[in-house]
């Protein structure tokens, strides 16, 4: 006869496998739609939905300046749908060959969560991080690319946050501090700043 | 699993301010202090006496030196100081250091979390700790690290009336006191040493002798005289110069302004010009000059950004520090460095050496290959944080200064962009935010994208002039500040 408590506890433990099973099925099912998305977007855009005009801040390392560019991109209905097609497109320009600001190879964004209210979290997958170049400036231009054009095209974000692999992280690659959120007017500030040139 | 116990230093500053008012409180004898000068900081902490013994809690004299944990496991305290690990078992004069034995004068001493070993221990036990010799001063209970101290000559010029003047190898600002006959100097911050007999007399019928003792912590040069002195400070803090006072020369002055000179007997008459109001016993001040801390960015094993196989952010930050500190003492202006070599140094940990020396001004130095020329930034405050408790406060340590540090980012960006590109930006970068007095990081970058340029002495000149002519007109701002 098995103890009543150790039965609960195997139910609790078995509900919890399923639970991380159907999780990480589906994470695969997203990387591999994100992965298809990058790769057809020049060939054909998906049929998703029609392509929207956004404004995306592209970095420049030379001369170390954010230029606010027209791109057209598929834009889904759903603000974290949004958010995620903006910042992939983001990355898409800078894993470039002809790349203003150069990020890692493996350089990828896990997910976009946006949580309520105004706060959205941008999570960093660790090849991003820990390949990133080190220095006050490439750090800057990269956190205020990916806040500044998600606050741009999604209405009513007042917060970003920046993980690394889930978690939270003291600093990008040595310089901008990731241990806190960013305002959003601190993010306009920054990118109005770094829109002149030096 | 290992548990660290690490103090946060507005926590650890709070303990400090607390252990000071229960002693205040609890006992009016003057305490017994050791003092340890090093590069990166010098300071002075009390001692506790135990049975025969002088004791002082190594946690406390490491942690400006590096990072620093503890934890208790039983009865033996384990302290990490940077990769070196020590075991000190309660009780026990054997300890055990990095895989060695050390014997120590009497036994260590766990009190409430804390470790003590004897004072007259240190000497033995910091070289294990820091890979590098310690010069301990038993006597007047002064330790210097890797620090050569500051030498001083005397020289009497014997005219009328008789002038002495000691010239010091690096700027001092001792505690200058006077009592019938004497004129006493105390030097506690100042890693003072004599450089020849600890007593000099003289064949002067004004000013007879000039002696030096270390004591408590302190070093003291005392000045013999017939007559009351007044000493003044000349050569940006190097000289000071001890001459009869006024009132001691002139017949009857019945009142001067300037009470530095006051005409009583027993006479105080010690303050420099600068501090008019000081009376006996007070501290003087050295002259009012801007007071920067220069903060090479990196170090130890925090490189920062890597250039080439040879060339590392860590080494280029601090090739800049020294050439800006150069700069600024040039034209005058009192300087410290954060570090002045390779070492480990949390943001936290260079946080509260700034905020305990109160600069007129930090400056962060970095160092990049992307971009060209030079970017100063400022704290982006907004960066909020969850409530924390004193961790919130600590995170805008720098609002009040924020206008102060954007003024000054203004006027070195202005200076610098008359050689080399340079704007001014706001960027989330610690210790920025931690600061409470005026802030700014620069980062500089080649002129043309040649890496070469970050390792070149006449770019670092220049850069570093800029910055000094920013900051001596910006001298009516910082001294208010000051
Ligand atoms: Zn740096």
């Amino acid at each position: 006869m098995i103890p009543r408590h150790l039965e609960i506890a195997m139910a609790v433990l078995l509900s919890a496998v399923l639970m991380l099973s159907f999780y990480v099925s589906r994470m695969r099912a997203r990387v591999k739609a994100t992965a298809a998305v990058v790769d057809n977007r020049p060939v054909a855009p998906p049929p998703a939905g029609p392509t929207e005009q956004a404004a995306l801040y592209i970095a420049y390392d030379d001369p170390g300046v954010l230029h606010a560019e027209s791109a057209a991109i598929r834009l889904p209905s759903g603000r974290q749908e949004r958010a995620q097609e903006l910042v992939e497109a983001l990355l898409a320009r800078y894993l470039d060959k002809n790349s203003p600001h150069i990020l890692p190879a493996q350089a990828d964004v896990r997910e976009v969560f946006m949580v309520d209210p105004g706060l959205v979290v941008i999570d960093l997958n660790s090849a991003l991080a820990d390949g990133h170049r080190s220095g006050i400036l490439v750090e800057t231009l990269t956190i205020a690319s990916f806040s500044q054009t998600l606050a741009t095209n999604l209405p009513g974000i007042s917060r970003v946050k920046f993980l690394v692999d889930g978690k939270s992280r003291e600093t990008l690659a040595g310089h901008a501090d990731l241990s806190g959120d960013y305002q959003i007017q601190a993010i306009a500030t920054l990118s109005q700043q770094l829109q002149s040139s030096p | 699993m290992r548990r660290t116990v690490r103090l946060h230093p507005s926590l650890a500053f709070a303990l400090s301010l607390l252990s000071f008012a229960l002693f205040v409180l609890g006992d009016a004898s003057e305490p017994k202090l050791i003092s340890v000068y090093s590069p990166i900081a010098n300071y002075s902490l009390s001692l506790a006496r135990r049975g025969s013994h002088d004791y002082v809690g190594l946690l406390e004299i490491l942690e400006p030196l590096g990072t620093v944990s503890s934890r208790v496991e039983a009865q033996n305290w384990r302290l990490r100081f940077n990769s070196i690990e020590g075991m000190f078992p309660n009780g026990a004069a054997r300890v055990r250091i990095h895989g060695r034995e050390i014997d120590l004068s009497a036994p260590f001493l766990l009190e409430g979390g804390r470790g003590l070993v004897p004072v007259d221990s240190l000497g033995t036990v910091l070289p294990v700790f820091l890979a590098f010799p310690v010069v301990f001063h038993a006597s007047g209970l002064r330790l210097f690290i890797r620090e050569e101290g500051t030498s001083y000559t005397t020289q009497l010029e014997s005219g009328t009336p008789a002038r002495l003047i000691l010239n010091f190898s690096s700027p001092v600002n001792p505690r200058i006191a006077t009592e019938p006959g004497k004129l006493r100097m105390t030097f506690t911050r100042d890693p003072i040493i004599a450089s020849g007999p600890p007593l000099v007399s003289f064949n002067n019928a004004t000013i007879s002798a000039a002696s030096f003792v270390e004591t408590n912590g302190a070093a003291e040069i005392t000045i013999t005289s017939a007559v009351p002195l007044l000493a003044s400070f000349g050569n940006d803090g190097r000289r000071i110069t001890i001459a009869p006072a006024p009132s001691a020369t002139l017949p009857a002055p019945s009142a001067n302004r300037n009470s530095a000179a006051a005409p009583q007997s027993p006479p105080p008459l010690s303050a420099p010009p600068s501090s008019p109001g000081a009376t006996t016993g007070s501290p003087a001040a050295a002259p009012n000059r801007i007071f920067v801390a220069i903060d090479p960015s990196h170090g130890g094993a925090e490189t920062g950004a890597t250039f080439s196989p040879t060339l590392v952010e860590k080494d280029v930050t601090l090739a800049w520090a020294r050439q800006l500190r150069r700069e600024c003492e040039a034209r005058l202006l009192r300087t410290m460095l954060v570090r002045d070599q390779d070492i480990d140094l949390q943001n936290d940990q260079r946080a509260v050496m700034v905020n305990v020396a109160r600069p007129a001004i930090y400056i962060s130095l970095h160092a990049a290959s992307e971009g060209k020329g030079a970017h100063v930034y400022t704290a982006l405050l907004s960066l909020s944080t969850p409530e924390q408790g004193l961790f919130l406060a600590w995170d805008h340590a720098q609002v009040q200064s924020l206008a102060s540090s954007q003024a000054a980012a203004a006027a070195i960006t202005a200076e610098l962009g008359k050689n080399i590109p340079a704007r001014a930006v706001v960027a989330a970068l610690r210790p920025l935010g931690n600061i409470v007095v005026p802030a700014v990081a620069l980062e500089v970058a080649p002129r043309n994208g040649d890496l070469a340029d970050l390792a070149d002495a006449d770019y670092q000149r220049q850069v570093a002039s800029s910055v000094v002519a920013a900051l001596a007109a910006l001298r009516g701002k910082l001294e208010a500040a000051q």
